[in-house]
Formats: structure tokens, C-alpha cells, sequence
């Protein structure tokens, strides 16, 4: 089957060259004047060729044998692209003007209203976890090396954590890690007093030392293990976990 | 003064009980890195024609080599200087061949290993080369199963003997061990070799994160720290038993244990009572833990051995962590070094002298080498053992005080090396995985 199928497709192709070479044959025949200079083509589309408002589209145009190309009155060059953001329905217009004439296209980005809120007049929130609240809220703290003092945004922001951990009655772990220099049982010790830094401005805060434990993982439990400043500081930090 | 003199004076100190102990004229200059005893060490030969024979002697010469050449107290001639004939029997021996130039050997090893039914046996002699009269200062014979493990042991168990006898009457360490973590079962457990890197084995199978192994003077023992589902406890595993034992779980993260030389105290550091590092005492059971230091950040405490009175730790009091030591009751605190980053104290089995880890010139932004150094405690002198050769930490003495094994980078991923205590036959033990944190049994 397959190879009687084959045989017809080159039959098919042969009688397209037949048909094309006679083609020629006929042109070249005639004896007419140089052709009057091609009159300039121009498509331009836009995709997507609707938005809401604040999205944006991308408007792609290609013109042939013009001099001059415009895009709603700028110049641009023959072909090309570019990001639009309408903030309503809006028609580009496409002009290239050739030694042939002239040709426009145009293309349309209709623009939608977002989706205003439903005007509820008490929006519930959204359903949200201890979890997903925590992990929100009460976020790492770094440190500088070798030390265990807080920094200001860190007291700040634990500040805030203390308040949410003793209205939801959480209990928290702190974590405190190390960079990957200095000696592994040292960095044991020093990350126990960067877990007791974030310790005592919880207590601070109001925290119940009940509801509050330390652990260090010294230098173990890295989150980034390449050798440089960026990864090292991630890994100078206090974590907080959820203990249930 | 120059590096070298300084480590030849570590080096009398560190041999110089051994050298008042005894009085003969070639043990004395043995001690003595100057004019060490030349050796010449035979091969054993074939004594059987068990097929077995060959590979076990093979063994065999290899590794009591290797223990000679490790301890530090001899001149090894090369085998290429030796007669031709090699003597398998004191009947073969021909003295005048060994004292004499090329070899000019002091002392001379030889002897045979035969294998017979599936047991090894192995006689081997100690000749003084130049004592034509009564030569022999040693005669051994050993017999065990026929397996290569048994073949090194008994090469051990000789070289022990040679060097006990030549070595200023202090026992050689071809026996002893080196516990350390590795993580090459995927996260950190204890493991175990043979102290010139062989026959290595997992020990802890605890399948978190086992740190700091030490082993009980006795051997029988040993603890680490181990992360359990919320904090770091000491844990007690039994070598003769094979599995973990019972030990007391403390309030919060317990680490870096270590032993008393008598076996009776573990020191370790605790965060129980203030939420921060502090050094702890207990029973060898881990009763009765007592505070004994109330600095923050106070890590790695290890005994004096030859007194239990005294405690080496870290602490990062005063900033950057440093030495400092304490009577074994809390008091006398004395601070050893005051600048750069000072890490990991060891205590020599003499008493003497503290080796560390110290990034010596430390500034912001930059960190030098992390090298090990030697002080004598008495002057507070210092000499630096490695030189400029990645981070260098953990170091633990050899029970005869004559080497150090430690951790590296150098070769590109931390291992385990091991040094004389004079800077000399540097070598590197582990290739698998990361190894780290070492400690050298007791005997």
C-alpha cells in the first residue's frame, strides 16, 4: 500500500512541474514593457487582539517595496513588532508608501474592563491555613557573620510575628542556621544564639515562652550550597516553624 | 628561631617522658628526630605453598611497612639496598650483609608467613645489626584465620612490638582507630577505620545527622551527638554490643561530647539552662550533669588527659570564638589565644601541648587559611603544623602522641589526613565521600 502511494505522489508532483515550466514558457513570450514600480504591500496584526485593561498585546506588521513606513503616524521600520497597552479599544494604523502607491492596514485591540469586585458589602477572605498564614507572616530573619544581633527590619518584623503567634496561640521553632564556614560544633553554638536572638524579641513581643522552642542546625541543614556571599547569607538565618 | 627547630623542640617535648624513662644510648637518640634508628625491613617470605600464601605475605609486607614507616621513630632503608638473599629464619640470617654499607642498618625485621589448613602462621624476628653476639631482641609468632584482615592485624600487632621496644617503651598505635563522620551513605553517620585508613566501616545508622564521634578510653564505648525529631542529644552507642544504649536526654540541643581519660566524666555542651551553649559534666552515664561555664556560644570542651583537672574549650565570649581553658570545677578560667578564629582544641595524651584550628589573620571579608597549630601550654609558644592548605579542623592525637589526624579541603572535598606531630609524612586516609570530624581511640 504504502509504496503504490508513494508511486502516485510522484506522478502528482511531476504534473506540477509540467504545469509550472509551461507557465514560465508563456511569460517569457511576451514582449511588454518594464513592469510600473510594485505597489507596496502592508498587513499588520495584532495578538492577542484583545485585553483587559493593564494587559498588553503585541502588534506585529511587515510591509513590501515601500519607502515609508508609519504606525499611527511614527516612523517604523518596514517590518517589525512592538508591545502596545491600550487602556481602551484602539485601531493602529499601518501606512506604507512606496514609489508604487500607497497601502494601509490596520489592526484592533479591543480593551475589556478587569473584573471589578463584586460589591458584597463584607468580602469574606479567601480560605486561608495556619499554615499558609504563618509562612506569610512570620518569615526568616538573616544575620550577619559571626553574629547573632538582630537587625533592625528583623526586630521589626518579629515584632509584628509576636502579635499574630499570641493571637492564634501558635507554637513556634526557631531555627537557627549558619553559613558553611567556621567549624561545624562552634556553628552549633552560634546558631543557638541566633535562635535565642529571635527567642527573646518574641518573648519581648508578648510571646508566652511556652509556646516557643530553639533548635540550631549549626552549619547542616543549608538551603544553598554553592560557595559565595549571596548563598552564604541566605544560609545566616533563623527559620520559623508551625509545631502542632 | 626557625619552623624546623621549633618543631624539633615540640617534638622533645612531646617524647620527653619517654626519654628520661629509659637509658639506653640508641632509644634516647631514637626520640630524637635527628638520628632516628635505621630500619631495614625484610620481606616475610612464603613459608607455605598454599596458594593463599603469596597474596596474604603481599599483605602483610605491605602493611608493616607502612606501620614502621608511619611511626615516626625510624630511618627506613629501601628495600632496593637490601642483599640478595633474604633471610626467612634466623638460620638464614647473615648479620654482617645488613650492618654493613649499603644498608647499614641498626636494626633489622624479617621473618615468614606460611598458610596451612586455613590458618595463617607467622613468625617474625627483631635483630640488632650490630650486636653480632646476641642479636635477637625480638622473636613473635602469630596464628589466626587465613584472610587478608588477619594478615594486617598481625603485621599490626609486630610493628607494635618493634615499636614498643624501640620507640622509648611507648606502645605503638598499628592497632588503634579513628572514629569520624562520613556522608557517604547520603547524610552524616559515624564511621570507623583502622588507623592507617583501612577496613572502613559504618558505625551509627541513626539516619538523621550523627556529629562528633569520641570514643571511651576503653574503646568499648562511644558518643556522639545525633539530631533526634527536636534538638541534638548525646547518644551512647556499644561497640561490644553493636547498637545504642541508654543516655539521658537534656533539655535542649546536647553536643560535642568527651571523655575523661579514666573514662569516668563525659563533658559536653548544653543549651538546657540558659537557651545557650554552655559546658556541662556528667557521670559516664550521664547522670548528674553539672554547669560549668556561663559564657554564650561555649562549644568542643576536652579533658586534659593526663589529669582530668583541667578543661580546653571554645568559647565565643569575648567575639570570634577562641581557647580557653578551666579547672575540671568550673574555675581558673584562663583564655589561650586572643586574636582570629580558634577552633577545635586537642589535648596531647602528655598533657602538654593543646593542637587547634585557627584562622590566625582574620579580617572582614577575608578569611585565610584555616591551619592546625600546636601550643605548649606552659610558655603559651605556638608553632603552625599545616601550612596554607585549604581548611584544616578537628584535630586528634594519636595515642602515642606522635601524630595528629584531622580533617581537610586541600584535596578539593573534605577528608581525613594524618601528620607526625613534627609536620612530616602528611597523608591522606579517606577518599570516599566527605569525611570529617576524626578522633583517634585511646590505645
Amino acid at each position: 500500500m504504502k509504496y503504490r502511494t508513494r508511486n502516485w505522489s510522484l506522478i502528482l508532483g511531476a504534473l506540477v512541474l509540467v504545469t509550472l515550466a509551461s507557465g514560465c514558457k508563456n511569460n517569457k513570450g511576451n514582449k511588454v514593457p518594464p513592469p510600473p514600480p510594485k505597489a507596496p504591500t502592508a498587513t499588520l496584526s495584532a495578538d492577542p487582539t484583545s485585553i483587559q485593561r493593564g494587559q498588553s498585546s503585541t502588534l506585529k506588521w511587515d510591509t513590501t517595496d515601500a519607502t515609508d513606513v508609519t504606525l499611527d503616524g511614527s516612523k517604523v521600520d518596514p517590518s517589525g513588532s512592538q508591545s502596545v497597552s491600550p487602556t481602551q479599544t484602539t485601531t493602529y494604523h499601518l501606512v506604507a508608501k512606496g514609489a508604487g502607491g500607497t497601502q494601509e492596514a490596520t489592526a484592533q485591540v479591543a480593551v475589556a474592563a478587569p473584573p471589578t469586585p463584586t460589591p458584597t458589602p463584607a468580602p469574606t477572605p479567601p480560605p486561608i491555613t495556619d499554615e499558609q498564614l504563618f509562612a506569610q507572616n512570620v518569615r526568616d530573619i538573616f544575620f550577619d557573620y559571626d553574629s547573632s544581633n538582630l537587625r533592625p527590619d528583623s526586630q521589626q518584623a518579629l515584632a509584628q510575628a509576636a502579635q499574630l503567634i499570641k493571637q492564634k496561640g501558635w507554637k513556634v521553632q526557631i531555627e537557627g542556621n549558619c553559613d558553611e564556614r567556621g567549624s561545624t560544633e562552634y556553628n552549633l553554638a552560634l546558631g543557638e544564639r541566633r535562635a535565642d536572638a529571635a527567642r527573646q524579641a518574641l518573648l519581648s513581643g508578648g510571646v508566652s515562652p511556652d509556646s516557643l522552642k530553639t533548635i540550631s542546625y549549626g552549619k547542616e541543614k543549608p538551603q544553598c550550597t554553592d560557595s559565595n556571599e549571596d548563598c552564604w547569607q541566605k544560609n545566616r538565618r533563623d527559620h520559623f516553624s508551625l509545631l502542632h | 628561631m626557625s619552623r624546623k627547630t621549633q618543631l624539633a623542640i615540640f617534638a622533645l617535648i612531646l617524647l620527653l617522658p619517654a626519654t628520661h624513662a629509659l637509658g639506653q644510648d640508641w632509644i634516647r637518640t631514637g626520640t630524637n628526630r635527628g638520628a632516628v634508628v635505621r630500619l631495614a625491613d625484610a620481606d616475610f617470605k612464603g613459608a607455605t605453598g598454599d596458594p593463599q600464601t603469596g597474596p596474604l605475605a603481599t599483605v602483610f609486607n605491605q602493611t608493616l611497612w607502612n606501620d614502621l614507616d608511619n611511626a615516626g621513630i625510624f630511618e627506613m632503608v629501601p628495600k632496593s639496598f637490601y642483599p640478595l638473599q633474604i633471610p626467612g629464619a634466623p638460620g638464614e640470617m647473615k648479620l654482617d650483609a645488613w650492618a654493613n654499607a649499603p644498608v647499614n642498618a641498626a636494626m633489622v625485621t624479617f621473618g615468614n608467613l606460611g598458610v596451612n589448613a586455613g590458618k595463617v602462621d607467622v613468625q617474625g624476628w627483631l635483630y640488632d645489626a650490630k650486636n653480632a653476639q646476641f642479636p635477637q631482641v625480638l622473636g613473635k609468632q602469630y596464628r589466626e584465620d587465613a584472610t587478608p584482615d588477619n594478615a594486617r592485624l598481625i603485621a599490626h600487632r609486630f610493628a607494635d612490638e618493634i615499636i614498643l621496644r624501640l620507640g622509648g617503651g611507648i606502645p605503638g598505635i598499628a592497632e588503634s582507630r579513628i572514629y569520624f563522620v562520613s556522608t557517604r551513605t547520603g547524610n552524616k553517620e559515624v564511621w570507623v577505620m583502622d588507623y592507617d585508613g583501612a577496613n572502613e566501616k559504618q558505625v551509627s545508622k541513626l539516619g538523621s545527622i550523627a556529629l562528633s564521634p569520641r570514643i571511651s578510653p576503653d574503646g568499648t564505648r562511644l558518643a556522639f551527638s545525633g539530631l533526634t525529631r527536636d534538638s541534638w542529644q548525646i547518644m551512647m552507642y556499644s561497640t561490644e554490643l553493636g547498637r545504642t544504649v541508654a543516655f539521658p536526654r537534656y533539655a535542649g540541643d546536647n553536643f560535642s561530647p568527651a571523655w575523661s581519660s579514666d573514662g569516668s566524666r563525659i563533658a559536653f555542651s548544653s543549651s538546657m539552662h540558659s537557651g545557650l551553649s554552655e559546658i556541662f559534666i556528667a557521670d559516664s552515664s550521664g547522670a548528674n550533669a553539672r554547669r560549668l561555664s556561663t559564657g554564650k556560644g561555649d562549644v568542643s570542651p576536652v579533658f586534659n588527659p593526663k589529669t582530668n583537672g583541667q578543661i580546653a574549650w571554645v568559647s565565643g565570649r569575648t567575639g570570634l570564638p577562641q581557647i580557653f581553658v578551666m579547672d575540671a570545677d568550673g574555675s581558673n578560667v584562663q583564655q589561650m589565644t586572643k586574636e582570629g578564629y580558634a577552633v577545635s582544641p586537642a589535648w596531647s595524651p602528655n598533657g602538654l601541648l593543646l593542637a587547634f584550628s585557627w584562622v590566625r589573620h582574620y579580617g572582614p571579608g577575608v578569611l585565610g587559611g584555616q591551619d592546625i597549630y600546636l601550643m605548649d601550654i606552659a610558655s603559651r609558644q605556638i608553632v603552625q603544623l599545616t601550612h596554607d592548605a585549604g581548611r584544616n579542623d578537628f584535630p586528634s592525637w594519636s595515642p602515642d602522641g606522635r601524630h595528629i589526624v584531622f580533617q581537610s579541603n586541600r584535596s578539593g572535598t573534605e577528608q581525613i589526613w594524618s601528620v607526625l606531630a613534627d609536620g612530616t609524612h602528611l597523608q591522606q586516609l579517606t577518599r570516599q565521600g566527605r569525611n570529617s570530624q576524626p578522633n583517634w581511640s585511646f590505645k
